[in-house]
């Protein structure tokens, strides 16, 4: 082996990391072959519709499913009981979170159902149309219970019980305190306060969730074709709750039509429908409808937040005091729970921010609609939109510019390593860098000169900042260290061809963000062959490594780690039997080109296509005792610091239509630092696709519900979803700060954009209608809403 | 199934047949399904999403919208057929070269909209794209690379690309 230090994946010839390479994968989507679970189709599949309950809560007294079993085409018609027969409850609770409560919750509901939409009874026939008719035959009677809609009124004693064994409607409650917050909010200048609403929404994935189930008695193996981000999670969630081994389970998702931390949890219908193809003993397919995924997805956000700030009168934030109260459905998420949001909410309020001082209370609580979980940037947007909503009041109470303010406080770009007051501890981020590039981006002194010039002629712009800190790519101590199953490592396989080609094969998944492209660029770099010479297999349990998939931004981070380090391995492997065959030391050879190459001199030797035909045909040509492992696995988990912080900020420039209280949004910039950029637009797309999101929350987006628990908008006619007639251009800039625990130092990059847009929204709206004494607090900021603060209905 | 008693002829991507379907079978579960041509996707199946969007006659039309039946004698073309022509290569490789797509589940539906703009605007501005494909929805991208794709293929070749 080489005595001189290999060069690093980043100092590699012909480089790909750093550059936009286009997608390989892409090309098929664009010509209609994407292999989308919704496509799947099996021999002698048959289809389940479900009976959902039509109450938020109410007792199951009796189904009568005869009239249904005896309509056409009708396999099986199955109660509840039915599954649980096969199919584990689950409880959504984490250990590590003390004193976490939740009920134990079945595929379909067991006597109780405690949300309108809850899946009852489960419709198997030839077709989904003839499961579809077969429903309206079922007779389910309904003893109607009063619903608990209300968050603010969850706790009260005479609040009814959503689940009467759990003592109280309460899931968790938290509390991170540092510092004097008493004092700093007495000693201190000014003290600005403000109550925000954030409304529930929802992914929208515009694949709706989908699984084919295909059991095969004969082996007991199910193999699962799931629109999940999570397979391995999966695998081992339908291995235990089903009584199967684990490695009789396979999870196969190929290509998915968007997922955004929607389709990482665990619900009742994919759980249902891979009991019914055990108890079926056929494949069984369930593909959501557009109704169902509003009433069943998990839905997002839902806070009520009272937050203060203090400061000094020149401009020094002292801290914090936040209460969130949370309102979550009817029971803690599986197995992620449903307090993970409001827990980073609690950390994160001020983030950005030098504040010695900070107090943050979480309550949890239940309530008789949707379940409500971890959607894209968890948390992020509501920590931030408090936290800069407050500074820009502060800033407008103090006379400073709002940029000002900001810049004063920011945990200066020499501080790092820093531990934040709420105990995290940074690695290195660049606040006052990125809002320099931002000043200069958006060009800001020019932009409130026209602002103030059109306000003269009755047109209210506003300009708004947002900055945010951001958790990614987290290690075990997220969800590993409370008992849940859930990875912080993947690996990554390779193996070089007989033709000299490389197949690569990694338990991070593609789900269009561009997984498989990054991960090809780092390998073809390392290796020193082309990218088009890297065939890359995702999404197959039983294909691939084991690994946590796709969730909390770890694509780049851990996935580009783990794919330079078993590069590396393959490369020390070809080079061994280059050296074999050649009679050479290996380290006296280099890859490039396809070639294996003289390190002195560049000389070339032999191609890999000889290295591979040597290897696994002519292995007799080699040194006796030698044999060519030209497969290798690497896995790599997190190291260093538990979370990889990301930082940056954005910009929203908005003209707000005071008669009518429409909004229309001019541009928004964002500035982030996701450490080394491996694809630069990649990362961009990444950033204006999340921006697109928090513009949804931040103006359109929210599950209505009546006050009886009715969802009372749940179609793509009704819940308005963001049209690119809608959408400003989004420009994206970059800092890099790598990560120095990685050789590859990428850090997270998938939900920067929607961690601060709605903040930067919400205080451009705020910025526009100011001097009509206008203030908006609530989200979405719906022209409703801007008018009434505007007192003008 | 009692109900597959309807008979169906027409053209779809240049090949002609003849098939029974039911009636209330809608003409984007007829190509998933019983043409596996499942390019053609389904995101709502109530008309809002674009998801499905063929070509019905030369126009571009919401396959969910429609029933089997209603497209007796009628040529439609799919992603499939319109990818092999060649006809949208280019809209294809802007798309390509700029992301225009995560996911791409709204892609060949957004493709065929593209494409129906282009044909009459060849030279929209990027406002007057923004509209021509505001009945498509895309949940990955924010739409400005589509912009971007778009605004590359239009007659003038680079016109208004924001790269
Ligand atoms: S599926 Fe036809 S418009 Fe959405
Ligand atoms: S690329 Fe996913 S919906 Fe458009």
């Amino acid at each position: 082996m080489s005595e001189k230090p290999h060069l690093s994946v980043l100092d590699r010839p012909n480089s790909y990391i750093g550059r936009s390479v286009p997608r390989p994968n892409a090309r098929r989507l664009l010509a209609g072959r994407g292999q989308y679970p919704s496509n799947v189709s099996l021999p002698r599949m048959v289809h389940v519709a479900f009976a959902r309950s039509p109450f938020a809560h109410a007792r199951i007294v009796g189904v009568d499913t005869e009239a249904a079993r005896q309509a056409p085409g009708v396999v099986g018609v199955f109660v509840g009981e039915d599954i649980a027969k096969i199919c584990q409850p689950w409880v959504g609770t984490l250990e590590h979170f003390a004193g976490m409560k939740s009920a134990p919750q079945y595929p379909l509901a067991h006597n109780v159902v405690r949300w309108q939409g809850e899946p009852v009874v489960a419709v198997v026939a030839q077709t989904r149309a003839l499961a579809e008719d077969a429903l309206e035959l079922l007779l389910i009677d309904y003893e109607e219970l009063p619903a608990v809609t209300d968050p603010e009124t969850a706790l009260d004693p005479d609040t009814p019980l959503i689940h009467p064994e759990l003592g109280d409607n309460l899931v968790f409650g938290s509390k991170v305190e540092a510092g004097d917050i008493e004092r700093a909010f007495a000693e201190a200048d000014l003290v600005v306060e403000d109550e925000f609403h954030f409304g529930r929404h929802t992914g929208v994935t515009l694949e709706p969730r989908v699984v084919v189930a295909d059991y095969d008695p004969s082996e007991e193996r199910l193999t699962a074709y799931h629109g999940t981000q999570t397979p391995y999670q999966m695998q081992d969630v339908y291995a235990r709750h089903l009584g199967l081994a684990e490695e009789n389970v396979r999870v196969v998702v190929k290509d998915i039509g968007g997922a955004f931390g929607i389709k990482l949890h665990v619900h009742g219908e994919e759980m249902t429908t891979c009991a019914l193809s055990m108890l079926l003993k056929r494949p069984v397919k369930w593909s959501a409808d557009r109704l169902e995924s509003f009433v069943s997805d998990i839905h997002a956000r839902d806070h009520r937040v009272r937050a203060r700030l203090a400061l000094t009168k020149d401009g020094r934030i002292l801290g914090y005091d936040v209460d969130d109260l949370t309102g979550v459905g009817a029971y803690s998420v599986y197995p992620r729970t449903s307090a993970v949001e409001g827990n980073q909410v609690i950390k994160l309020v001020g983030a950005p921010y030098t504040q010695q001082h900070y107090r943050a209370v979480l309550k949890v609580v239940l309530q008789n609609k949707n379940v409500m979980s971890q959607y894209r940037a968890v948390g992020h947007p509501i920590a931030f939109t408090v936290t800069e909503a407050l500074v820009d009041k502060a800033a407008a109470e103090l006379g400073l510019d709002p940029m000002e303010l900001r810049a004063r406080n920011y945990v200066p770009d020499d501080a790092y390593p820093y531990k934040s007051a709420s105990g995290f501890t940074y690695e290195g981020l660049s606040l006052q860098r990125s809002l320099e590039k931002l000043k200069e981006m958006i060009g800001y002194p020019e932009l409130r000169e026209e602002q103030r010039g059109l306000r003269d002629k009755g047109v209210y712009r506003g300009i708004g900042i947002a900055t945010f800190v951001e958790i990614t790519a987290p290690g075990p101590a997220f969800y590993g260290v409370g008992g849940a199953r859930i990875s912080s490592q993947d690996g990554c396989s390779m193996k070089l061809e007989p033709s000299g080609k490389v197949q690569l094969a990694i338990s991070v998944n593609e789900l269009g963000q561009g997984t498989e492209t990054i991960v090809a660029q780092i390998a073809a770099t390392e290796l020193g062959i082309a990218m088009e010479d890297i065939r890359v297999v995702t999404g197959d349990t039983g294909a691939t490594p084991y690994g946590g998939a796709a969730w909390a931004s770890r694509g780049a981070a851990i996935g580009g780690e783990v794919t330079v380090r078993a590069a590396r391995a393959l490369r020390d492997s070809i080079l061994e039997v280059a050296g074999a065959s050649l009679q050479t030391s290996p380290s006296e050879l280099d890859l490039r080109d396809s070639l294996v190459v003289s390190r002195e001199d560049g000389e070339e030797l032999i191609s890999l296509a000889e290295v591979g035909r040597i290897a696994y045909f002519r292995s007799d040509t080699l040194p006796p005792g030698f044999q060519p492992q030209l497969s290798v696995v690497r896995h790599y988990s997190p190291q260093g610091l538990p979370f990889a912080f990301t930082n940056g900020v954005h910009a929203s420039y908005v003209e707000v239509d005071v008669d009518t209280g429409l909004v229309r949004l001019l541009n928004h910039w964002v500035v982030e630092d996701c450490g080394r950029v491996l694809n630069p637009k990649l990362v961009d797309e990444q950033a204006r696709g999340g921006v697109a999101q928090g513009i949804g929350m931040a103006l359109f987006e929210e599950c209505l519900y009546s006050a009886d628990g009715q969802l009372t908008n749940g179609s793509l006619a009704d819940y308005l979803v963001p049209l690119s007639s809608e959408l400003p251009d989004i420009e994206v800039a970059h800092i890099e700060t790598p990560s120095q625990y990685s050789e590859i130092g990428a850090k997270g990059a998938g939900e920067a954009g929607t961690a601060a847009s709605p903040a930067a929204i919400m205080n451009a709206v705020n910025d526009a209608i100011a001097p009509l004494g206008g203030r908006v607090t609530a989200m979405p900021m719906t022209p409703e809403r801007i008018l009434r603060s505007l007192k003008r209905i | 199934m009692s109900d597959i008693n309807y008979e169906l002829n027409l053209t779809v991507n240049g090949e002609r047949g003849s098939f029974r379907v039911s009636p209330r079978l809608s003409l984007a579960d007829f190509l998933r399904e019983e043409l596996h041509l499942t390019g053609t996707h389904v995101g709502c199946e109530q008309g809002a999403c674009g998801a499905c969007t063929v070509r019905y006659n030369g126009d571009q039309v919401r396959a969910c919208l429609m029933y089997a039946v209603q497209a007796e004698g009628a040529e439609v073309e799919t992603i499939e057929g319109i990818t092999e022509s060649g006809e949208l290569a280019a809209l294809q490789e802007a798309f390509h070269r700029n992301n225009a797509l995560q996911c791409g589940f709204c892609t060949p539906g957004m493709l065929i909209a593209a494409a129906d703009l282009l044909k009459h605007n060849p030279s929209p501005d990027r406002d007057q794209i923004r509209a021509g494909i505001s009945g498509n929805y895309c949940r990955c991208t924010g739409y400005h690379s589509i912009v971007d794709a778009v605004a590359e293929t239009c007659s003038g070749g680079t016109k208004e690309a924001t790269q």
